[in-house]
Formats: C-alpha cells, sequence, structure tokens
C-alpha cells in the first residue's frame, strides 16, 4: 500500500444554512482510489457534503481537504481534478449533447476527441445531435455522466447516480463511474444496501451528525433502520 | 460576537450631545437666525432639510463603505452595520424628502421642482435605495442575502456621486441657487445656525445607528443564549426576514 | 478571455435556437412606438422629444431583455457548470455582458429605422452616424447593468420585478446622458451633425465605473 496522503480528509466540518445545521462535525478521511457512501434520510446532509466538496459551497467551520488542498482557499487548483454528477444533468435542453459535452470540454480544456470518446463509452453516438430536451430521462442521465467523466477526474462526487437507469444502461456506466474505474468516489444512494455492496467506507448522517463511521459490514441492521427512522 | 455594552458604549453621552446640540440649533433657529426678506419664516425649513438630505447621502456612502467590509471578511457583523446605515439614511433621506417638498413649496410655490438638481439626484437616490428591503426580503438565505444586499450596496454607494454629477449637468437654473459647489452664499449669522443644526443631524444618526446596533445585537444575543441553553429548536424560527441576523 | 468566448458562443447557440430574446425585445419596441404616437398625439416628433422617446424605449426593451440573461443558467445548472470548470469567474460577466450588448445591437438594427418610419419628423440618415456613437456607448452601459442586475435579480424570489426596479433607477444617469446627447441631432432645424461632448463624456465615464464596479463585485454573485 503507497504510503499517500488521503485523497479526502474532513476535520470538524460544519455548515449552517440561516439557523438550520446542515453538516455538524463531519469527520473523516477516505484514502485514494477508495469509496465512500453516505447514507442517510432526505435532508440528513448528504447534497451539502457532496457540494462542499466539489468546491460549490464553503465550510463554516472545520478544514476540507481534497487531494491534499485545502478547500476553499484553493478550490481553484481541484476543480478541474472533481467530477459531479449530482441531481441536475447539467444540461442545456435546447442544445444537443454533443453541443452540450463540447461546451463543457471547452471549459475544462479538455480535447474534441474525448467528447467522441465519452459519447461512445456510454452509447449515445447516435443520438447525440438531437436536443437535449427530446431525449428520455435515462438518456439523459448517460449523457450527464459522460459529462461528469469528460474531463478525466481523479474524484467523483456521485449523488444517486443509478437514478433513471435501467440495468443494462448501470452496466454501461460502471466502468466510468463505478468500482472499477479505480477513481476514488463519493456516493449517495437511496438504496442502501447496494450502496454498502461497493463502499470501503460508510458513513452515516442523521441530522447533519454522523452516527456511524467505519467499514459496510460493521454498519447492523438496527442501525440502518434508526438512521431512516 | 461584541457585547452590547461595545455599541452601547458612549451611547448615553452621545445622546446627551446630540440633544444639546439639536437644542441650540433650535435655539438659533428661532431667535438669532434672521428672517429671510423673500420666503419669510418657511424658510427656516432649510435648516432641516439641508442637513437631513446631506446626512442621508453620506448615509447611503458609508453604508456601501460598510459593505465592502463585509466583502472582504465574511463577518456577518458589517453586513448588520451596512444594514442599519442604509436603513437609517433611507429613514432621514425621506424626511429630507417632505421637507424639500416644503421649502420648495415656500421658496417657488410648488411643492416639486425639476430645476433643484440636488432635491431631484436625493429622488432618484431614494428610488433606488428604496428596493434595499426588497431585495434583502426575496433572498431567503442569509449569506446569500448578505452577500448579495453588500452588492448592492457597494454599486448603489457609487451611483450616488455618479447620479449627482449627471443630474447637476442636466439641470437649467432658473432660481438662485443657496448652496452651490463653489461655496455657501450665506450671510455668517445664517452660515452659524446652518453648521449647528449641521452637526446636530450628524450626531443624531450617529446615535441612532448606535442605538439599533445595540438593539440587535441584544437581541441576537438572548437567540445565541436561548439556543445554546434550550436546545437547537427552541424557540420560533426566525422565518423570512430582509434584516440580517 | 478564451473562456468567454466559449460561454459567449454558447449564449449565441441558445439564443439564435430558441429566439427568446430579440425578438420580444423589438416586438415590444415596435409596440411601444404605436403607444407614443397615440400617447402624444402627434403625427412627427423631433428634437429633444423624439430622443426622450427613443432613448426610454430602448431602455425599457433592454429590461425586457435583461430578465431573459440568466434564466437558462439557473433552471438548467448552467452555474454549477460553470464553476466546477477551471475558469476565471468574471469570464461569465464579460460572456454575458456581450451577449447582451450584441441583442441590443439586434434589436437596434430594427428599432431605429422603424423610429424614423413611424416617428421622426426629420430624416434619419444625417443623424445616424452621430446616433450610432451615442447607441454604442449607450448599450454598453445598459449591457453592464443589465449583466450585474440580472445577476442579482436571479437568485431571488420576485426575479421579474427585482430587475428592472434596481436596473432602472441605476440607468437614469446614463438615460439622461442618452437623451441629451441625441436631442441636438434630431432638431427639426439647425440639426447638430455631432452630438454634444460633454454628455458622451459622462456616458464614456458612466461606462467607465461601472463596468470596473461590475468586474470587482461579480464573484461574489456567482458563490453560493
Amino acid at each position: 500500500m503507497v504510503d499517500e496522503p488521503p485523497a479526502i480528509e474532513l476535520r470538524g466540518l460544519s455548515r449552517y444554512f440561516g439557523e438550520r445545521t446542515a453538516l455538524r462535525d463531519v469527520s473523516l478521511a477516505l484514502p485514494a482510489g477508495a469509496t465512500l457512501a453516505v447514507l442517510g434520510r432526505n435532508g440528513a446532509g448528504k447534497s451539502t457534503l457532496l457540494r462542499i466538496l466539489a468546491a460549490l459551497l464553503r465550510p463554516h467551520a472545520g478544514d476540507v481537504l481534497v487531494l491534499g488542498e485545502p478547500l476553499p482557499r484553493r478550490a481553484f487548483a481541484v476543480r478541474g481534478r472533481l467530477g459531479l454528477l449530482g441531481h441536475e444533468p447539467l444540461l442545456y435542453r435546447e442544445l444537443t449533447g454533443r453541443e452540450n459535452l463540447r461546451y463543457h470540454a471547452g471549459l475544462h480544456r479538455v480535447e474534441a476527441e474525448r467528447v467522441e470518446e465519452v459519447l461512445r463509452a456510454v452509447q449515445m453516438e447516435r443520438r447525440a445531435d438531437d436536443p437535449v430536451r427530446l431525449l428520455s430521462r435515462g438518456m439523459v442521465q448517460r449523457l450527464a455522466v459522460a459529462r461528469a467523466v469528460l474531463h478525466r477526474p481523479r474524484v467523483l462526487l456521485l449523488d444517486e447516480p443509478r437514478a433513471n437507469l435501467d440495468p443494462a444502461a448501470s452496466e454501461l456506466v460502471e466502468p466510468l463511474i463505478g468500482r472499477s474505474s479505480g477513481v476514488t468516489r463519493v456516493l449517495t444512494s437511496h438504496d442502501p444496501r447496494a450502496a454498502l455492496a461497493e463502499s470501503d467506507l460508510v458513513l452515516a448522517l442523521k441530522d447533519g451528525r454522523s452516527i456511524y463511521l467505519g467499514e459496510p459490514a460493521g454498519l447492523r441492521d438496527g442501525q440502518l433502520r434508526e438512521l431512516y427512522s | 460576537m461584541r457585547s452590547t455594552t461595545t455599541y452601547a458604549k458612549g451611547l448615553r453621552g452621545l445622546a446627551l450631545a446630540t440633544t444639546a446640540t439639536i437644542g441650540i440649533a433650535l435655539v438659533l433657529v428661532f431667535f438669532y437666525a434672521p428672517l429671510d426678506a423673500n420666503q419669510g419664516f418657511v424658510q427656516k425649513i432649510f435648516y432641516v432639510h439641508v442637513p437631513l438630505a446631506i446626512v442621508s447621502l453620506c448615509g447611503f456612502v458609508f453604508g456601501g463603505l460598510l459593505a465592502i467590509g463585509y466583502l472582504r471578511t465574511g463577518d456577518r457583523r458589517w453586513d448588520m452595520r451596512s444594514y442599519v446605515a442604509i436603513h437609517m439614511a433611507l429613514i432621514f433621506g425621506v424626511g429630507g424628502l417632505i421637507t424639500g417638498s416644503i421649502w420648495a413649496k415656500a421658496s417657488w410655490g410648488h411643492w416639486w421642482v425639476w430645476n433643484e438638481p440636488t432635491l431631484v439626484s436625493f429622488l432618484i437616490v431614494l428610488l433606488l435605495f428604496a428596493t434595499y428591503q426588497p431585495l434583502r426580503f426575496s433572498i431567503e438565505d442569509p449569506e446569500r442575502q448578505a452577500r448579495y444586499a453588500s452588492v448592492f450596496a457597494i454599486v448603489a454607494g457609487a451611483f450616488v456621486p455618479l447620479n449627482y454629477i449627471a443630474v447637476q449637468l442636466a439641470t437649467s437654473y432658473v432660481h438662485p441657487r443657496v448652496l452651490t459647489l463653489g461655496g455657501a452664499n450665506l450671510p455668517a449669522s445664517m452660515g452659524v445656525t446652518f453648521l449647528v443644526a449641521q452637526i446636530g443631524f450628524v450626531l443624531l444618526y450617529i446615535t441612532l445607528w448606535k442605538y439599533e446596533m445595540a438593539a440587535k445585537n441584544n437581541r441576537s444575543q438572548v437567540r445565541r443564549l436561548r439556543r445554546t441553553l434550550l436546545g437547537e429548536d427552541s424557540g420560533r424560527p426566525l422565518g423570512r426576514s430582509a434584516a440580517p441576523s | 478571455m478564451r473562456t468567454a468566448l466559449i460561454v459567449l458562443r454558447k449564449d449565441l447557440r441558445l439564443e439564435l435556437r430558441t429566439l427568446e430574446t430579440v425578438p420580444a425585445m423589438v416586438l415590444f419596441s415596435l409596440v411601444t412606438f404605436v403607444i407614443f404616437h397615440f400617447g402624444l398625439n402627434q403625427n412627427t416628433i423631433s428634437g429633444q422629444l423624439a430622443a426622450g422617446v427613443l432613448t426610454a424605449t430602448l431602455l425599457f426593451a433592454a429590461m425586457l431583455g435583461v430578465n431573459r440573461l440568466f434564466v437558462a443558467e439557473r433552471e438548467q445548472g448552467g452555474f454549477d457548470a460553470f464553476l466546477l470548470a477551471p475558469v476565471d469567474r468574471s469570464a461569465m460577466l464579460l460572456a454575458k455582458a456581450t451577449a447582451l450588448f450584441l441583442f441590443l445591437a439586434a434589436l437596434e438594427v430594427v428599432a431605429v429605422p422603424a423610429f424614423g418610419l413611424f416617428l421622426l419628423g426629420p430624416s434619419l440618415g444625417p443623424a445616424l452616424p452621430g446616433l450610432i456613437v451615442v447607441l454604442a456607448l449607450a448599450d454598453l452601459a445598459l449591457a453592464v447593468i443589465g449583466t450585474l442586475v440580472s445577476a442579482i435579480a436571479v437568485h431571488t424570489r420576485a426575479r421579474d420585478l427585482i430587475g428592472p426596479m434596481i436596473g432602472l433607477p441605476l440607468l437614469i444617469p446614463a438615460l439622461i446622458a442618452t437623451a441629451r446627447a441625441t436631442g441636438p441631432l434630431l432638431a427639426a432645424q439647425h440639426a447638430a451633425s455631432a452630438p454634444p461632448g460633454r454628455w458622451l463624456l459622462i456616458l464614456a465615464l458612466y461606462d467607465v465605473v461601472f463596468a470596473l464596479l461590475a468586474y470587482a463585485v461579480f464573484d461574489f454573485l456567482l458563490e453560493d
């Protein structure tokens, strides 16, 4: 095991929205190449955590280090190496898939051939010239995956990545955003068992607080139930 | 959070000084300053209108400067200071506008005149700053609210001098001006009275600013204590508000 | 700079495909001219009155366009997409302001001749060169303030109202300068051949001050 610094490190992270506490004193360390599953009810703070890691939100207390760089101070240094797949596909509905990807490629300074490469990888080359508003939800999600991995990120932040994907499509994107991609991942899922199956570390959040942090096997059924009660 | 005593410090002394100065100003206005030959007694509102207007404009610029403090430090106290400054300046401003209208009526027979550039540019500034609170109120997230309000305060603060210049140049003068950029052409007795009144209103603004800061500070400290002692969900949630908390 | 071009190209492509903004502004201007004709009950107008009507119409049409500027970003995740990229945030200000400027120019290509046709007494031809200079500076002011105000408004609840409410008072000095610079150009007799310098100077000063200010504060509007 190479003695590398952890890909993600949180120390006492807190974030408020007005008087509501979204995250309270969350700490963890995630080694490079590993997968962190974040579990919890809606509103427990999962999406907030992902957005902070993506440098879209700033922490109100504590330290956040991604790829060794403290956020938000050094956000510009890590931005190009993070990939976010959130609830929104981040695609313009009136533009085609190809135009959307070319736009993102331009922003991330990625070469044009890479756009074709990811389109092929998600099997959207044939529908790449249709406006996004004409595509089915599953196709949009595949394009969103393509967008997220376009710039070859080293850390993937995945908010319910398998939403809207049928099993075939799910298999299709596995090498891009799944465990086999070898990339450090943080993922949330509505299906806790599936998430547990593909993760190395689990963080369970309830009302912004961390109530379990450790190996997937160590999370007992009782705790899981309490989490969603 | 700074304790209330920092804002309250010297508040009593300041309040006394304000009352004294305004008291002296009133005496001067009624018994010392000569009666204007043309306009008569109503002209005396000049001693209220002009200081109100000047303090109001300075208050807006002051609010803009405080907002810079917030954007640079991220400390919400600056936003609170900026909010109170603009809030006060708006109140003083409305007062200035009303007294200006009365003065216009007394001097030129109309409740509103377009060839008094100070009054006109003042109206425009007030129209702009009247949007400050609706803007704040329509943003829910308090941090975003503070940030956007600060951006507004800075842009609007920079707008004040630019607007004044533009309106000055656009206005034709028919009536003699009392205060020109070149210097006041007032007889000495009027000048003294005016100066005292001006100082009085500046003190009034500062006193009220400190007073409101102390009050707001107090309230938020109480809320924080309640939350610490009684737990997270004690007390009603603040709900949407235009004021920073 | 390069980033700004990428964002600009995207916005121009979106506008060409949806044709949301410019046609609406053009239509609005034409209708406004008709309304002015009946409101003023004059067959033709000239001089300062004409300048005022033209300036006011362009101003209100611009406010219409301003509201649309950031809506796609807000509703389709454009802000996130931009903020996730390793780019200079001011590029978005530059791109959007340029887009708005181009939209306004497109608007004026139709609206100004229409104005000459419907309302203006004296011939538009001789006034045109001077008018182009004034409108170029005015469009710059509208573009900068419009972008700033739209970025503020897009995150508020009363989105469509806040934009014009804040923008119109802010634009009054520019409006004054534009109208006063245009007035002499459109006079019925002894029309000036060039716009008066002092008003052009004020417009230019306004443009510079607010462009710098916008550049300084824009980053703060993009953060979450």
